[in-house]
């Protein structure tokens, strides 16, 4: 997904030259090509995100927009009111991009686990999220998100991930969610990188006989109610999938619009159970090791649509 | 008996034709009028900062900011952010006896609809740059448009006011760093230097001093100036001015609560409000030093 970022912005920025981005001093072997093709559109910040943001919101009222870049909760959680009161409240044209969604940093520890991010970023208003799922996805969200007024978060996997999508994704708008498989018995509804896992599950349940749709939210704010909806009421079974913590992120948010139209199914939701990660191990492990690698996820379906 | 306007009340004593508020001692002493009257009608909170940073905002309105009030977004206008927002009162003093909107609306301070909230908003109200409030925000997005300046080449300059006990937040350090690193020539920091902050002195609190040093230490060009002397100020602005490559910081010796004898150097008027008999006497004292 970061190379296939890089590919999106460099396309982006040789047509907007007020296209900026700044690294938090991160993305040695990510964004060299960009500095090198680029370098009056590029800054680092050094080891300073605070400043950083505060420092985008400004360039961005200058008429840029400007890019922040580092890992993990780095460009988040640091500089979180910096975010909302100098970024979102003034409408300002920053994009924050975080490499290292969910336990992609794995053994380094709990500080490199972006867990509660969705949570916490979807809560400011003013503030779109991306959570694109595989590197096809990537290069239809950059784009859009560079044209989605004020300021967004793109949360990125790691890289060398395998596309999930047979293809490009092509003609992709704002909000949209994205069927990669049609199913009939459960709907496995994913947000970012863990959609690898999601559709090995699909194909795992295939082989005990149950037929699972899969879709793909590369946005979850906003999210399309409507259609979100339409999917949700075609199954008894909804499973949300996210390398995430379950409060507040994208399960709940699908809860939420599950309230709100007054569907009868379940909401199953697969992610952290509320608790850091303490375990050390790659991010497959840590997958397994919280129950949301393909194998947990399609067990933990089939369990549910017995009824256990 | 006919009730009297805001405006003709905090006017009063000036000439018929108004006040001459491109004399900086007058703008000075009208925003401190407006600051007693504001945070007496509000009940609101920071008197002592308004009356600590009033010479600064004055000289800013009056010598140095290059904007025009007929067209508050002119491309080409020089930037301020406040970043001590508690003082906003002083910047919509300033805006509205400049012309960017009526001065019979700084009534409204506080109140429920009003535009003008206690800490200083950007949200429909012409000539603020950036909303602040949360302290150490306003030097970082300074250095963001002094830096998109230098990029585009433009001529015009960034501002940004600071308090001294707004210097313990670490995100100034980092704002200072990077002004350095990026040769932020065309951009100056104002440090309301009144060595108090909200539950005691700086030097009690976390000690600054010795302060000028720390910004010679960052690289910053450092300006030391009587903060309640417009003269002196608006030298210090123009030495910031002609400094090459590296951006300025005029440190501005202040009174907290300057103007009313028993507000300077006490910290009861970071917090209280100006009523009863304080609000006549402040008045009073404030009548004493009319310009």
């Amino acid at each position: 997904m970061r190379d296939a970022f890089t590919r999106a912005l460099m396309r982006e920025a040789a047509e907007n030259p007020q296209l900026t981005l700044i690294t938090g001093d991160l993305g040695f072997g990510v964004l060299k090509p960009f500095w090198e093709t680029y370098p009056n559109q590029f800054i680092n910040a050094g080891i300073a995100e605070q400043s950083m943001t505060g420092m985008a919101a400004g360039l961005a009222l200058t008429g840029r927009t400007v890019l922040t870049y580092s890992i993990g909760n780095f460009p988040t959680l640091r500089c979180l009111e910096q975010i909302r009161n100098d970024c979102a409240y003034h409408g300002a044209a920053v994009k924050i991009v975080c490499v290292g969604g969910g336990f992609v940093y794995g053994s380094l520890g709990m500080s490199h686990h972006a867990t509660e991010d969705i949570a916490i970023l979807r809560a400011l208003p003013g503030v779109t999220v991306f959570t694109p799922g595989d590197p096809a996805e990537v290069e239809a969200v950059v784009p859009v998100m560079l044209r989605t007024p004020g300021t967004c978060y793109l949360r990125l996997g790691r890289g060398g991930e395998p596309n999930v999508h047979p293809g490009p994704v092509q003609g992709w708008i704002l909000s949209e969610p994205l069927t990669l498989r049609h199913g009939t018995d459960v709907a496995l509804l994913s947000a970012g990188g863990i959609l690898t896992q999601t559709a090995e599950a699909a194909d795992l349940l295939a082989a005990r006989g149950i037929s699972a749709e899969v879709v793909s939210f590369p946005c979850v704010k906003p999210i399309d109610d409507e259609k979100t909806a339409e999917i949700i009421a075609r199954f008894r079974h909804v499973v949300t999938v996210e390398e995430h913590n379950i409060v507040g992120g994208f399960g709940s948010a699908i809860c939420e619009i599950a309230a709100g139209s007054g569907t009868g199914c379940r909401i199953h939701r697969i992610g952290m159970m509320d608790k850091y990660s303490a375990i050390v191990g790659t991010q497959q492990y840590l997958r397994s090791q919280y129950g949301m690698d393909a194998k947990a996820i399609a067990e933990r379906t089939e369990a549910w649509l017995r009824g256990e | 008996m006919t009730a009297v306007s805001y405006t003709e009340l905090t006017h009063a004593g000036f000439s018929p034709a108004g006040p001459d508020t491109a004399d900086p001692r007058v703008l000075a002493w009208l925003i401190r009028r407006h600051g007693l009257e504001m945070t007496h009608l509000s009940r609101g909170s920071h008197i002592g900062a308004i009356f600590s940073v009033a010479e600064i905002i004055a000289v800013l309105y009056t010598k140095v900011l290059r904007i025009r009030p007929d067209d508050p977004k002119w491309p080409e206008r020089d930037r301020l952010i406040l970043s001590k927002g508690h003082a906003g009162a002083a910047v919509y003093a300033a805006l509205a006896e400049r012309g960017f909107f009526p001065v019979e609306e700084l009534k409204t301070h506080y109140a429920n609809g009003s535009r003008l909230s206690g800490h200083v908003s950007h949200k429909g109200i012409p000539g603020v740059e950036m909303s602040t409030g949360s302290l150490g925000h306003g030097l970082s997005v300074a250095v963001g448009m002094a830096l998109g300046a230098k990029r585009d080449g433009a001529a015009w300059r960034t501002y940004c006011v600071l308090g001294d006990g707004e210097c313990d937040e670490g995100s100034v350090w980092e704002a200072a760093l990077q002004a350095r690193q990026f040769g932020l020539d065309r951009l100056t920091a104002v440090v309301d230097h009144n060595r108090m902050q909200s539950l005691d002195f700086c030097e009690n609190t976390l000690a600054l001093e010795p302060f000028a040093d720390k910004w010679r230490a960052f690289g910053w060009h450092v300006i030391e100036a009587d903060g309640h002397d417009t003269d002196a100020l608006a030298a210090a602005f123009a030495e910031a001015d002609a400094v090459r490559d590296r951006p300025s910081v005029i440190i501005a010796k202040t009174v907290k609560g300057k103007g009313v004898s028993f507000m300077e150097n006490n910290i009861l008027w970071h917090y209280r409000t100006p009523q009863g008999e304080e609000y006549e006497a402040a008045l009073l004292e404030l009548e004493g030093q009319r310009p």
